[in-house]
């Protein structure tokens, strides 16, 4: 570094100098700096996590949207006879929904420094994601033993329990990843200070709840 | 000037050392979450597959020198091609070009470390695991023979009864993994961890190219991933996407195997472009010409990439719109690329040229990739390709891309940069006969290929009939082949023989201006004593000529 702090080495290269006709009257000090505003690297890793699992879920649902034309020379059941709106299907569809908003309250608790309002709120959207899966489970017992419908029953089957599947199995690590993060609020291990990461998670269960409007919408009302 | 105050003379102890393993241990590289042994790392799992796939291209070499031959047999030879494509793209070309950003990312930035380390090992592992797991199937009775992008429906029970393709695919989606994991901390690292003063527009062009690769890892890596596990679907749970005679579609893999493949491509080649836009200037002694058209070009290119795939498709029996549509988007990525290749001229011209190894191998990749290129051009055009698809002509392109590019490139990306991770420089006159044996090496191999190919010649057969008129061709590639294997060999010699006995680096050799030469060579663990402060492309540049610094000219 020694000879990088001399200034007076000459230039190794031709580069252009406009201001080699200037006096050189000592360096002229570089404009001061003004600090960028940028998320935390946890904030854009969030971030680009969930673009690829945005991307992975656009490629089911696309295999899903494929398939469903083609449906109709399948065997059965078709998706109109083994899906309805049921009520169990609305019923779940609004617990993933609302667990939007409790999050959401959690988070605001914890910043705000109330640390059981955090606990509760946190809690119940794990149970409110709890109850989600529960209906999933139901439906897809009645699906399997009432409607025969198994992965490789038909092309309606195969596509269906992927991407119904798929969308349970990051609901399951949602709720593992908020039980854990419970666990650390309840030992006072996540505070107002120490937030991002419950923060984060909260990105990861919104993104999942959002990704379950397009599967709902796909499913059981395009699709059915 | 705050650069000024760093100085790097005595790397003082680091902290975290004193209680983890013995440095230098073993265990220290097994359990190592830094950035920089990280970065070695991923280097040498590619040096090692790189040598397992190029033994693998000699055996499919050898087995085509003479016609009717009976070197391999034919299931031998599909279990060579599959596994050399699927080693050279997924665990030599990605790791190597990871492994060179995640040692220099952050030193270029000015960061301590990847934003997240821990995840930046498991990215090393879940490369080298996802390795091991595709190369296991040898052990189950042979290797997977679907070549590597695995047409639908040989994937199927059906086709493939063993193993082979499930271990396959398994270790694509573990090394998918660790991919992913490397995109989502360089974005992270490279948004949220520069420098101060060092805006999204002052960052080394490496560091831009490392940004918009991240980001086709990010889009193109998850398709594939869920294409692999509707494979792993259909064959272990009775699924049917691409199981043709239940209504699945095989022509789905397809399209999702190139919205994938053809990015790829490009995840292979932009951080190539990053090492060239560094290298050409510092051995042209001038700034890089056109930064922001540069820059715009990257981008551009990380967009238009997205929409060409289906150019993998002609033969397929697309609509003519879709072959239209695939032709137009894939001529126009030529616009960016030729922006580049124009800009690096520019950047040469004039300047006070130095043809020390890193340029020699710039010079290795500007005329190969410009032949590449073209044919890539001629085989955009959907009619040709109706003439020329599946036959070695193809594979002359893409080696020559591959090769000629994406290899001549990161050898000049390693000449230029292992001085800064060893402290050594590698030996010269051994650097010119690598070059040499490679570059004649390199085009006896696939020049003679566009003959072979437009003489009629398929891709992946495991032999020919001598009255075909395929021979001197194939002989000459062989030979080539042959020519070539010597330069790896020289090329890993010099790297362990330099890393002891080569000549002291000293902090900057290449007298460069980026901040990774502002460091002691290897840098220390913590990277920087200071944070360094930047106010322009070359704070080095700043720092040694202050009467006359680059930020009073370069304007946002
Ligand atoms: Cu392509």
């Amino acid at each position: 570094m020694n000879e990088l702090t001399a200034p007076a080495a000459p230039p190794a290269g031709q580069e252009p100098a406009p201001g080699a006709g200037e006096t050189p009257s000592g360096p002229e000090a570089p404009p001061p700096i003004t600090p960028e505003k940028t998320l935390q690297p946890a904030q854009w890793g969030m971030i680009c996590f969930l673009a690829s699992e945005a991307a992975f879920f656009c490629t089911l649902i696309t295999a899903y949207l494929t398939f469903l034309g083609s449906a109709a020379a399948d065997a059965d059941p078709k998706p109109a006879d083994a899906l309805k709106l049921s009520l169990l299907v609305i019923a779940s569809t609004l617990c993933l929904l609302s667990s939007s908003f409790t999050v959401h309250k959690a988070e605001g608790a914890l910043r705000a420094g109330r640390q059981g309002g955090f606990c509760l709120w946190w809690g119940l959207t794990i149970l409110l994601g709890v109850i989600f899966l529960t209906g999933t489970g139901v439906e897809w017992r009645e699906l399997i033993v009432e409607k025969h419908l198994t992965i490789s029953r038909n092309l309606f089957g195969t596509s269906y329990y992927t991407l119904v599947g798929f969308h349970a199995l990051h609901v399951t690590g949602g709720v593992i990843a908020m039980s854990v993060v419970l666990g650390m609020g309840l030992r006072n291990e996540v505070t107002a200070k120490n937030h991002l990461g419950a923060e984060m998670v909260a990105w990861y269960w919104h993104f999942v709840d959002g990704v379950w409007v397009v599967v709902f919408t796909v499913v059981y009302l395009v699709g059915s | 000037m705050a650069v000024a105050e760093q100085t790097t003379s005595e790397p003082k102890p680091d902290a975290a050392a004193e209680h983890g393993p013995e440095p230098g241990s073993l265990l220290d590289w097994l359990t190592t979450v830094d950035h920089k042994k990280l970065g070695l790392l991923y280097i040498f799992l590619s040096l090692f597959f790189l040598v397992v796939g190029g033994i693998e291209a000699l055996l499919m070499r050898w087995q085509l020198m003479w016609p009717d031959y009976d070197f391999v047999t034919r299931d031998r030879f599909n279990a060579l091609f599959t596994m050399h494509g699927t080693t050279m793209v997924f665990f030599v070309g990605m790791p190597i070009l990871i492994g060179l950003g995640n040692y220099f990312v952050p030193l270029m930035i000015g960061a301590r470390d990847m934003a997240f380390p821990r995840l930046n090992a498991f990215g090393l592992w879940a490369t080298l695991f996802g390795g091991f797991l595709v190369y296991f199937s040898f052990a189950t009775g042979g290797a997977p023979a679907l070549g590597w992008f695995a047409y639908a429906p040989l994937t199927e029970k059906t086709f493939s009864r063993g193993p082979a393709t499930d271990l396959w695919a398994l270790g694509l989606i573990v090394s998918g993994a660790g991919t992913i994991a490397g995109g989502v901390n360089f974005i992270a690292t490279i948004l949220g961890m520069r420098a101060p003063g060092m805006t999204l527009f002052k960052v080394p062009f490496f560091v831009w190219t490392m940004l918009w690769t991240s980001f086709l890892i990010l889009v193109a890596i998850p398709p594939l991933t869920a294409g692999l596990i509707m494979i792993l679907l259909d064959r272990n749970l009775g699924a049917h996407f691409f199981d043709a005679q239940n209504g699945g579609s095989a022509i789905m893999w397809q399209h999702m195997f190139w919205f994938f493949g053809h990015p790829e491509v490009y995840i292979l080649i932009l951080p190539v472009f990053g090492m060239v836009s560094e290298i050409i200037p510092v051995f042209s002694r001038k700034v890089l010409f056109g930064y922001e058209f540069m820059a715009a070009a990257t981008m551009g290119i990380a967009f238009v990439s997205l929409g060409v795939w289906a150019h993998h498709m002609f033969t397929v029996g697309m609509t003519r719109t879709q072959d239209l549509f695939f032709v137009a988007s894939t001529l126009i990525i030529s616009i960016p690329t030729g922006i580049k290749f124009f800009n690096w001229l520019a950047t040469m011209y004039g300047g006070r040229l130095r043809f020390e190894s890193p340029m020699l191998f710039c010079f290795g990749f500007l005329s190969m990739f410009l032949i590449g290129g073209l044919t890539g051009i001629m085989l955009a055009a959907a009619p040709f390709t109706f003439q020329l698809s599946d036959t070695y002509f193809v594979v002359a392109h893409f080696h020559w891309v591959l090769i000629g590019g994406t290899l001549f490139g990161t050898f000049a990306g390693i000449y230029y940069w292992y001085p800064k991770m060893t402290g050594r420089m590698l030996d010269e006159r051994l650097a010119k006969w690598q070059f040499w044996l490679l570059y004649i090496g390199f085009m006896l191999t696939f020049g003679p290929m566009h003959i072979s190919g437009m003489l009629g010649m398929a891709r992946r057969i495991y032999t020919y009939e001598a009255d075909r008129g395929w021979m001197f061709w194939n002989q000459l590639t062989t030979v080539g082949a042959l020519i070539q294997a010597p330069s790896f060999a020289i090329f890993i010699w010099n790297v362990i023989v330099s890393w002891r006995k080569g000549k002291p680096a000293g902090d900057n050799p290449w007298d460069a201006w980026t901040l990774e030469w502002a460091t002691a060579s290897p840098p220390p663990s913590y990277n920087f004593e200071e944070v360094p402060v930047v106010h322009s492309r070359r704070p080095l540049w700043d720092l040694k000529h202050p009467d006359d610094p680059d930020w009073k000219y370069e304007h946002e």
